[in-house]
């Protein structure tokens, strides 16, 4: 298997997927002879040719508007938002448009889309380039919000979120782009939306996390049991919305202990919508109270003081701690 | 250096059928009697549908909606240039549009009455559901234009109808540059009625005509008479031979008059005089259409008295039929937020209908 980053693997489910499927359309922002600001779509406009890899106007609106027609016409448009700080422009017609006509027409209009977009910070990137603001698009119903951690899952979910029958929100963590390689296979691989994962079973205590965070709660765990031989569990939660509140609960109920780690600010976020499942669901198991280990509430830093917010993994080693004494 | 001539651009005017009723035998377009005839009874059926359906908000047995009176030419024209494979996509102020391309009454009855049932057709009739975020479907339009040109399918092309106040949206200015830049077979109809609820078109734009537009976008504009069915279908007719020609997109303004209220809710006085009304009542498309076939000899009083009972039983019928349905799933919406299944989805739905069961909603 070839060990590839998160950019290449992303890359190889637009080829794959457009190669299948003459239907599937790539369009944004310099996606086309440029391949895209960050490579993502880099060769599919040699490859595709220009009707399926379209350089469109500098207008995101626009993108996901016609996005919406291309889908209610038969084509499988996959858009690009440059960056997530680009992208509120096309929430009048995500919400206003893409989440609703299944329910607006009772289930004979559907909007089969995917929106992918680089986000999240630790880039060094200028303002509006680092927010995280997966919650936002996670309010909408209708909208399913996905966030690969690696290579192999973006791979993976990226095919399922282009075959998916429903409006995809697929963000992808920059910071996690060229960070590290993993073997992702050349053969067709998929992943269910709506489904978390446990990337590491344990009893004492459970962490979930997504997007870049997962990458460093992972050290972070490492580190913790290797000074403690406590056991963790760790979940990557992969799917915002809709989300997999069974396994989170099943993980609850074995360990007792919850540490929640999110890159972004944290009221109204995907971290408190876990903690009230949690109490909805499994709330009796807690030994502890859930931990939630965020960025703070405030508007998102430029890059010389970012790294003071975001979670750190001495932040999350000592949430585990604090959660495993308690 | 001297200035020279970077571009000259003009915008032109299209009247086929005077306020009077009298016809430019050079422009008529070339429809048979019966062809007149489907047309002027589809613009009198949506006319007598509207003061039904004020009636019946009126007593409560609908809920609020914009009527079309006024604008029937301006909406019917344009559809009724347009074939079984053109696709339709509206706001909320196209009624008769809507009906010929074959929804019943009744079904936009169940809209207005709240249910989704009421808002979709078949796609198989390429006529997207009402958008109520007005401009937004400018673009829908733009990308199913796309689809057919990426598809092969020369013979489609996309209308969409926006009104004046959709035209100072920034989705209408995207569309046109999309549609332009890409040449992609779409016809953009704004029905200019005068009014956005309470804000005049003077304070919408300060452009003379909405139709000059259009040339920011280098593609053809036109400012058409919206009252003159003639001339709303001569223009639509030919905006779509360029558009099925590889031509590229056409924007089209209907100078038209919304001569009752925004919306049921709304009240004209608030804003406007009796006098100006008064004034666009006698420019009204049905009248002026009704003299011309007339005159051409396409109708006389029996056969307009044969529309007129027709078209009341057919609207009595469908009252019935809307009225006869009288249960609805009360969980649908949980059938439709995904199309695939999930356990909190339906883990809510049940706490739904457990409430239901219980009387703690309104079933």
């Amino acid at each position: 298997m070839p060990k590839i980053n998160m950019v290449q693997a992303i890359n190889l489910a637009l080829r794959q997927e457009m190669a299948k499927d003459p239907n599937v359309i790539v369009l944004g922002e310099d996606v086309g002879v440029d391949g895209g600001v960050f490579r993502v779509t880099e060769g599919l406009h040699e490859q595709f040719g220009e009707r399926r890899v379209i350089d469109t106007p500098l207008a995101e609106s626009g993108i996901m508007g016609v996005s919406i027609g291309m889908a209610l016409s038969g084509l499988k448009p996959v858009a690009e938002m440059q960056f997530d700080g680009f992208s509120y422009l096309m929430i009048p017609q995500l919400e206003g448009n893409a989440s609703r006509y299944r329910s607006r027409s009772q289930g004979l209009w559907t909007v089969p889309l995917v929106v992918r977009m680089p986000y999240g910070g630790a880039v060094r990137a200028l303002e509006h380039h680092s927010e995280s603001r997966e919650a936002t698009y996670a309010t909408f119903p209708g909208v399913k919000v996905v966030i690969p951690s690696g290579p192999r899952n973006a791979r993976a979910l990226l095919v399922a979120a282009i075959r998916d029958p429903d409006p995809v929100v697929f963000m992808e963590p920059k910071r996690v782009y060229r960070a590290f390689r993993e073997d992702v296979p050349e053969e067709e691989e998929t992943m269910e939306i709506g489904k978390a994962q446990v990337v590491q079973e344990g009893g004492d205590l459970t962490v979930i996390s997504w997007g870049a965070m997962s990458h460093i709660t992972r050290q972070a765990i490492d580190e913790v049991q290797k000074r403690r031989g406590a056991k963790i569990e760790h979940i990557d939660l992969l799917s915002i919305a809709p989300m997999d509140t069974d396994t989170i609960s099943n993980s609850i109920r074995k360990t007792g202990r919850c540490v929640i780690v999110q890159e972004a600010p944290r009221s109204f976020g995907v971290s408190s919508e876990i903690t009230a499942r949690i109490n909805d669901n499994v709330l009796l198991y807690l030994e502890a109270p859930v931990k939630r280990i965020t960025n703070y509430d405030v508007v998102t830093p430029y890059f010389g003081r970012e790294l003071k917010y975001i979670p750190d993994q001495q932040r999350i080693e000592r949430g585990i701690e604090e959660t495993l004494e308690f | 250096m001297p200035l020279t001539m970077a571009g000259e651009f003009s915008t032109s005017y299209l009247q086929i059928l005077d306020e009077s009723g009298e016809v430019d035998r050079e422009l008529e377009p070339k429809l048979s009697d019966a062809e007149l005839l489907r047309f002027y009874r589809a613009m009198y059926l949506s006319r007598e549908a509207d003061q039904r359906m004020l009636k019946m908000q009126r007593q409560g047995r609908i809920g609020t909606f914009g009527p079309g009176t006024g604008q029937e030419a301006a909406f019917c024209g344009p559809t009724f240039a347009l074939t079984d494979k053109d696709w339709l996509l509206g706001s909320f102020r196209e009624p008769g549009a809507r009906f010929m391309r074959g929804e019943p009454l009744s079904t936009a009855l169940l809209y207005y009455n709240g249910y989704e049932e009421g808002n979709a057709l078949s796609p198989d009739k390429r006529t997207l559901p009402i958008a109520v975020i007005v401009a937004s479907q400018t673009l829908h339009a733009v990308g199913i234009a796309y689809s057919m040109q990426y598809q092969g399918q020369k013979d489609s092309a996309a209308l969409v109808f926006l009104g004046d106040g959709a035209s100072s949206q920034g989705d209408f200015h995207e569309a046109l540059n999309f549609a332009a830049v890409w040449q992609a077979p779409v016809v953009f109809v704004v029905q200019n009625n005068q009014w956005a609820i309470s804000v005049p078109r003077s304070k919408q734009t300060h452009s003379r005509t909405i139709a000059q537009k259009a040339i920011a976008y280098d593609m053809p504009g036109i400012q058409v008479d919206g009252n003159d069915a003639l001339a709303m279908y001569q223009a639509t007719k030919e905006a779509l031979a360029r558009a099925h020609s590889g031509g590229g997109p056409t924007l089209i303004e209907a100078v038209t008059y919304r001569l009752m209220m925004h919306t049921t809710a709304d009240d004209p006085k608030k804003y406007r005089t009796e006098k100006e009304e008064k004034d666009w009542w006698s420019k009204e498309p049905l009248v002026r259409f009704e003299k011309y076939l007339r005159d051409k000899g396409v109708l006389d009083d029996k056969a307009k008295a044969t529309i007129e009972a027709e078209t009341r039983q057919y609207i009595d019928e469908e009252i019935k039929k809307f009225e006869t349905r009288t249960t609805f799933k009360p969980d649908a919406s949980f059938d439709y937020v995904f199309g695939t299944t999930h356990a909190e989805i339906e883990k809510q739905r049940a706490e739904f209908l457990a409430t239901l069961n219980q009387g703690g909603a309104d079933a």
